[in-house]
């Protein structure tokens, strides 16, 4: 099991290492220690290895992984898991803003808040937040799925696409186009499965409230054909 | 993009090492702000004395007599101390506003940088790391320090482009960010009778709160209503002579992380700006939140 300790070695050292990770390879487990809040820790990551950082990080933590199985005991700064295309990263602690912005796989979660713009244009990627996510959340977000446990900060889902939105707390306002949805059995499911799949088993999906688009904005209007 | 670090000491056994703890987070702040740096320090203050920092591009020839000319226009005990491209003059506290006048007349060439009973501000061009080596910022005491690490957007890379801003007795401020509509506020304080130094935005920010304290406000009140008048992205620390505080637009894209332990308060504009603090593993660690004041006293 390859330990990589950033107080001693560089940072590219690591990524090297995850990015030579070949199927058949052996060492498929890493642990990182004292990432000190260093920036891009464990990007790129295209294979299906384990990433355990002990510590807290920077900027784009575990960005465009893929496959990788990457857990922060630690906050994450900004654009963690950014553009994931599938795998999980985990944060332990809290997460800064755009937490998995533009996010295409995997999952995404978030054992404390998030704060703003979590999962702006977020492109099929699951996100998971235990706690409170900030304001401008899920902006112009396309599809997967937002799940949060607390509250919603100011204009949740503007500009919303098709992604689903699950909250269990309050939402301090919703952005424009986006609107309360009603939960049927299929979400019901699907939100089960995404807590499940996120550990957080305590509790019912019966708790959240969907939200969604109400497809007034990006929908072409025939009534505006005139201005062409 | 701009780097900004801050540090409040609440336990007074670390005093001592208050500049040697903002010199590595001024120096960690290099990738976002290679162009200059600031520092203000609070501290040192004796009963009846007033300090004035001051800065000259020729430091030799200007401090050279300086001492000795500024006690005898004003007849009193003037004290210098130089510190390369700086100075700072020790005087009765209620000499500061005569000695400026008479600093202008004797030495054209110098810049207040700052003035109070407590705050010394040393701002340069050049990298944090050279910065702070030049002006022995590790070796400095004192109670609360804040310091800024400069990628220029608004106006030009001078000595006098840098922060920390003073607009105000003890009072300064730094910014990461860019206001747009600075060039109305500033004819706006103009016309109230401030004068601006530069051409920078964040320097009408400073002069803003500067103008709204001398109204009589409370550095909170003032922080408050800074966010429906100042427009643009910001994250603000600011310091007074017992104070610090925090503020970010409602927008809040420039980052920000603090931390408190029972020790210190300390503001990063990232993590790593924090990480060589005493007992940062255990210290409560948080974003602070946009549109909120944040605002801590001795």
């Amino acid at each position: 099991m390859p330990t990589f300790d950033l107080a001693e070695c560089p940072l590219r050292d690591l990524n090297r290492a995850l990015h030579e990770v070949t199927e058949g390879s052996n060492d498929i487990t890493f642990d990182v220690l004292n990432p000190r809040g260093a920036h891009a820790v464990a990007v790129g990551v295209d294979a299906p290895i384990r990433v355990d950082v002990h510590g807290s990080v920077g900027y784009y933590c575990g960005g465009m992984n893929s496959e990788g199985v990457i857990t922060v005991y630690g906050n994450a700064g900004p654009g963690v898991a950014e553009n994931m295309m599938s795998g999980t990263v985990t944060i332990k602690g809290d997460a800064s803003q755009y937490a998995g912005a533009t996010g295409r796989g995997g999952l995404l979660v978030i054992d404390g808040n998030a704060s703003s713009r979590c999962g702006i244009s977020m492109k099929g990627i699951d996100i998971v937040v235990k706690g409170n996510i900030g304001h401008m959340s899920a902006f112009m977000a396309q599809s997967g799925n937002l799940v949060v446990l607390g509250d919603a900060g100011d204009a949740l889902g503007d500009s919303l696409y098709e992604a689903r939105l699950f909250v269990r707390g309050s939402v301090k306002s919703l952005g424009a186009d986006c609107v309360q949805k009603e939960m049927r059995e299929e979400h019901l499911i699907l939100l089960q499965d995404l807590l499940d799949r996120a550990g957080f088993t305590d509790v019912s999906p019966n708790e959240f409230t969907r939200y969604g688009s109400a497809r007034e904005l990006y929908n072409f209007n025939i009534d505006n054909v005139d201005a062409y | 993009m701009c780097g900004i670090v801050g540090l409040f000491l609440k336990d007074k056994t670390l005093e001592p090492q208050l500049g040697a703890y903002l010199s590595e987070m001024l120096i960690t702040m290099t990738d976002r702000g290679p162009d200059s740096a600031g520092i203000a320090i609070y501290g040192g203050e004796r009963d009846g004395l007033g300090k004035i920092t001051v800065q000259s591009a020729a430091p030799d020839e200007d401090f050279a007599t300086l001492e000795a000319d500024l006690g005898e226009a004003l007849a009193k005990s003037v004290q210098l101390t130089i510190k390369a491209s700086h100075a700072v003059i020790s005087l009765p506290a209620e000499c500061l506003d005569a000695a400026r006048v008479k600093l202008a007349e004797l030495r054209p060439g110098v810049t207040v940088m700052g003035s109070g009973e407590s705050v010394e501000i040393y701002k340069e061009v050049g990298l944090p790391k050279d910065v702070s080596e030049r002006f022995e910022v590790a070796a400095m005491t004192g109670s609360h320090g804040i310091g800024h690490t400069r990628m220029a957007t608004e106006s030009a890379v001078t000595t006098y482009g840098a922060h920390p801003f003073s607009t105000g007795p003890d009072q300064c401020l730094v910014h990461n960010g860019s206001l747009s509509n600075h060039n109305n506020l500033r004819r706006e304080l103009i016309r109230d009778g401030i004068t601006f130094e530069t051409e920078n935005d964040s320097e009408v920010a400073a002069a803003y709160l500067s103008n709204k304290l001398a109204n009589g406000e409370t550095l909170g009140e003032a922080l408050e209503s800074g966010l429906s008048d100042l427009d643009g992205f910001f994250t603000f620390v600011v310091g007074t002579k017992s104070g610090f505080g925090v503020l970010r637009d409602p927008i809040a894209c420039k980052p920000a992380v603090m931390a408190e332990t029972e020790q210190y308060v300390a503001f990063g504009s990232e993590y790593r700006a924090l990480v060589n603090l005493p007992g940062i593993e255990s210290a409560r660690v948080w974003e602070p939140e946009p549109a909120t004041v944040y605002f801590w006293e001795h």
